[in-house]
């Protein structure tokens, strides 16, 4: 049986596939294109289709994910809109430099080693903040734009960035203010960052967004994917035109990643910040590894390493929503728990 | 790729309409039944 002109297997696993990816897009904010496309290229489309149906895949879970994260109150469409026009600037400086790199013959090489050590430093770097944080309780989950965060909430780098009062400053979804310049430059570095790797950059993003700017996990989360929408939007655009673009390979998709990502957007006002981070951290390490493995199969001429790449991927991308739903699932257990009078 | 014809831009611009409008009807759909559903679910998952 046939549907959209491919097998109803093939679309049940797609829908799957979808679900998968959803759950981590909703959670994290990034891994649409970064787990889509290499898949696709494995399943033997062509390179031009993997990427337009991975960005228009990317483009219609970005909507939804930031349409149940704006349910939440966790965009702050201000500082998203800032973060379009600083990073839009970026891209292009760091396109000059992959050009640059291209006619000195050395692109393919600096970008491939420069993307494992950002994948694996930023890993790095977020698993071993979050563990040094001790667990605990971590951060509370309330965005009120009135809240005030308690300064231990926020990282030591954000805390410099702040108190930088070179006008004009705005306020940011989490209660605080901070200048519109430093949200600018930190925007620029990370597209600069993006446009140089080819990459969406949201697993930059996210990070830049908590650490150098201090705005709360689940708001970074809500408004990186809010800026996904037209990273997104765009590039599926320009694929499209070219008949990049396959609806058979999006459409079921996305049928699996809508629910998904609603799964993944619930499950970050429930889990532990300093969970969510861990399970961050240890997705990028495990993606530099895989994207390690690929480069090395590139280098040796050994096709075989891409299907161990994606399959470490695909393992990485189980493993962890997994563990974001279960540990949604245990926090819904525990705060039952607290809240119900104790037994007779 | 980029600066095609008119009619590949007409034709991306639906393409990614009927994406949009996808996302857009899935969102709906899933939170109505959402709206049904998660309650009774979690309700189910806390009492286990």
């Amino acid at each position: 049986m046939e549907l959209l002109g491919i097998s109803l297997a093939l679309i049940v696993m797609f829908v799957g596939f979808g679900l998968l990816i959803g759950i981590l897009f909703g959670f994290f904010g990034m891994g649409g294109s970064f787990l889509v496309t290499p898949a696709l290229l494995v399943m033997g489309y062509d390179a031009n289709v993997a990427v337009g149906s991975g960005l228009a895949f990317v483009f219609g879970t970005s909507v939804i994910a930031t349409l149940k994260h704006r349910d939440l109150g966790q965009v702050d469409y201000k500082l998203g809109i800032l973060m379009i026009a600083g990073t839009t600037a970026g891209i292009e400086v760091g396109k000059v430099g992959l050009e640059y790199l291209q006619e000195l013959g050395l692109a393919g090489s600096v970008v491939s080693v420069a993307y494992v050590f950002l994948l694996g430093g930023i890993g790095v770097f977020v698993t071993y903040e979050a563990m040094k944080s001790g667990g605990g309780d971590g951060l509370e989950h309330d965005v009120d734009e009135d809240a005030d965060l308690e300064d231990e909430e926020i990282p030591e780098i954000a805390q410099k960035i702040q108190s930088y009062s070179v006008p004009p400053m705005i306020s940011i979804r989490g209660g605080f203010t901070v200048s519109l310049w430093m949200v600018l430059l930190v925007a620029f570095a990370t597209g600069v960052l993006s446009g140089f790797l080819g990459v969406g950059g949201g697993f930059i993003r996210m990070p830049a967004l908590f650490y150098l700017i201090g705005v709360p996990v689940p708001v970074a989360v809500g408004t990186d994917l809010f800026e996904i929408v037209f990273s997104g939007g765009i590039g599926s655009f320009l694929y499209a035109q070219s008949g990049a673009v396959d609806l058979s390979i999006v459409a079921p998709l996305l049928a699996g990643s809508a629910l998904g990502a609603r799964v993944g957007a619930a499950a970050t006002n429930l889990v532990n910040e300093d969970d969510i981070k861990v399970y961050f951290g240890v997705m990028l390490l495990l993606g530099s590894i895989a994207v390690a493995v690929r480069e090395i199969g590139g280098v040796l001429e050994m096709p075989v390493l891409d299907t161990v790449s994606l399959a470490i991927i695909l393992g990485a991308a189980l493993l962890v929503s997994g563990a974001v739903v279960y540990s949604a699932i245990t926090m819904l257990r525990s705060e039952a728990s607290a809240s119900s009078p104790a037994a007779d | 790729m980029i600066g095609g014809s008119v009619d590949a831009m007409i034709e991306a611009g639906l393409v990614i309409g009927i994406v949009l409008l996808e996302a857009i009807v899935l969102y709906v759909g899933y939170g109505a039944a959402e709206q049904v559903l998660a309650g009774p679910v979690v309700d189910r998952i806390k009492n286990v």
